[in-house]
């Protein structure tokens, strides 16, 4: 086929491209994914009967803080790489801050209390539900959002599917922050932080595949 | 000719063209198709690929860039936005035909662009092959409207859907087209 014909073809009949397109598609795939994630909470778990208060308050806003925090700074990146180019490192580098910021505060923790503590801290009730669940609620969001990312055009394939994992992993863990926090800063480090880092790490192999076009 | 200093036309092609300038969308194809294929004719030479894979990979990057207008940011420049899908495009080929920019050695290959745009040669893409490959009524709409320059509403009129199925069709029938052509099934022989 000649190109000229091709360009032909293209240009009949020209669709007018309305502005806005790509943002409505990522706040769609948040809605749905964040809500697929909380209906699957609630199926499991039932109400959390102390949402908003309760002994765990405080480490309630530590893990809403680090978890949404991570889903800002993924999402900022995610709708740049949604365009061909450079999609810019600063959402990068304040979702790395966070993960330090946790890590840190989970150390800090761990020197100022008891040695003999230690172990419950880490291991406390639920870090195994933690790493199974985390995950779990993550698969709705990590497929919303790679929709919204095969509707755009994203050019670097593995860093965007990281980004997507990332932002699905910690919208996972914000849900389940909400059934339960975990009792300690180190636990929410620890046990929040990797599954996390799981879900990224599978979002980059399989945003190779998933994300051509 | 640098596209650089082309920036400010092609931009201005490119933002009436979004809103739905035919001829300006057809210019600014043209245009672009200059360029690119100087750059692909150029990068796929070092591997000893001629003129008629650069045209086929030009053809890819217009649909690409066609089908994903809606990526490009009004704000910014269009000429970064324009080579960031013609590189995504041409590492896909590499990877695709298996070949890599080191296999083939630079003495190897021809000094193919003394004479860059004097011939324009076809490419390998068969549209028609590919539409065989839509839904019937997705193949139907793209006809109607991007083959035969049917307008939407008697395409519409036509078929019997209504002007914003016909609408999505096409829409949806191009994106495929897109995916076919880059999952590397649509040309004659490969």
């Amino acid at each position: 086929m000649k190109t000229d014909e091709l360009i032909n073809v293209l240009g009949a009949n020209l669709e007018v491209v309305k502005g806005g397109q790509l943002r409505r598609t990522f706040v769609i795939a948040l809605a749905v994914g964040g809500i697929a994630a909380l209906c699957l909470m609630l199926a499991i778990f039932g109400a959390p009967t102390d949402a908003f208060g309760g002994q765990y308050l405080g480490l309630k806003i530590v893990a809403m803080a680090f978890t949404l925090g991570l889903v800002v700074a993924g999402t900022s990146f995610l709708v740049r790489a949604a365009r061909p180019g450079e999609p810019g490192r600063t959402p990068l580098i304040l979702a790395a801050l966070l993960f330090v910021a946790m890590l840190s505060a989970g150390v800090v923790a761990l020197v100022v209390s008891q040695p003999t503590a230690w172990g419950e801290m880490v291991f406390g009730p639920q870090w195994a539900a933690c790493l199974f669940c985390i995950p779990l609620f993550a698969i709705a969001p990590f497929a919303s959002l790679i929709w919204a990312l095969r509707r755009g055009a994203p050019t670097n394939l593995v860093r965007t599917g990281a980004m997507i994992g990332l932002v699905a992993g910690a919208l996972g863990a914000a849900v389940f922050a909400l059934h339960h926090p975990g009792g300690s800063v180190p636990f929410i480090a620890l046990w929040y932080g990797g599954p996390i880092v799981l879900c990224s790490v599978v979002g980059a192999i399989l945003g190779r595949r998933l994300l051509r076009w | 000719m640098d596209i650089r200093s082309d920036e400010p036309d092609l931009r201005a092609l490119m933002l009436a063209g979004l809103d739905g300038d035919e001829a300006a969308h057809k210019a600014l194809l043209n245009k672009l198709s200059v360029h690119l294929r100087a750059y692909f004719k150029r990068q796929l030479v070092r591997i000893g690929k001629g003129p008629t894979d650069a045209e086929d990979l030009l053809q890819e990057t217009l649909i690409a860039l066609h089908t994903r207008r809606h990526t490009y940011d009004r704000s910014q420049l269009l000429t970064p936005w324009v080579y960031a899908i013609a590189r995504y495009r041409l590492v896909d080929y590499l990877r695709r035909t298996k070949a890599s920019i080191g296999e083939v050695p630079v003495e190897e290959a021809p000094d193919l662009f003394a004479d860059d745009d004097a011939t324009i040669v076809d490419s390998r893409l068969d549209l028609h092959k590919l539409m065989a490959r839509l839904a019937p009524k997705t193949r139907r709409a793209i006809e109607m409207v991007k083959l035969d320059g049917l307008s939407v509403r008697e395409a519409a009129a036509r078929s019997g859907m209504s002007e914003s199925a016909v609408k999505v069709s096409v829409h949806r029938g191009l994106r495929t087209l897109s995916l076919l052509v880059g999952s590397g099934t649509a040309h004659e022989d490969r």
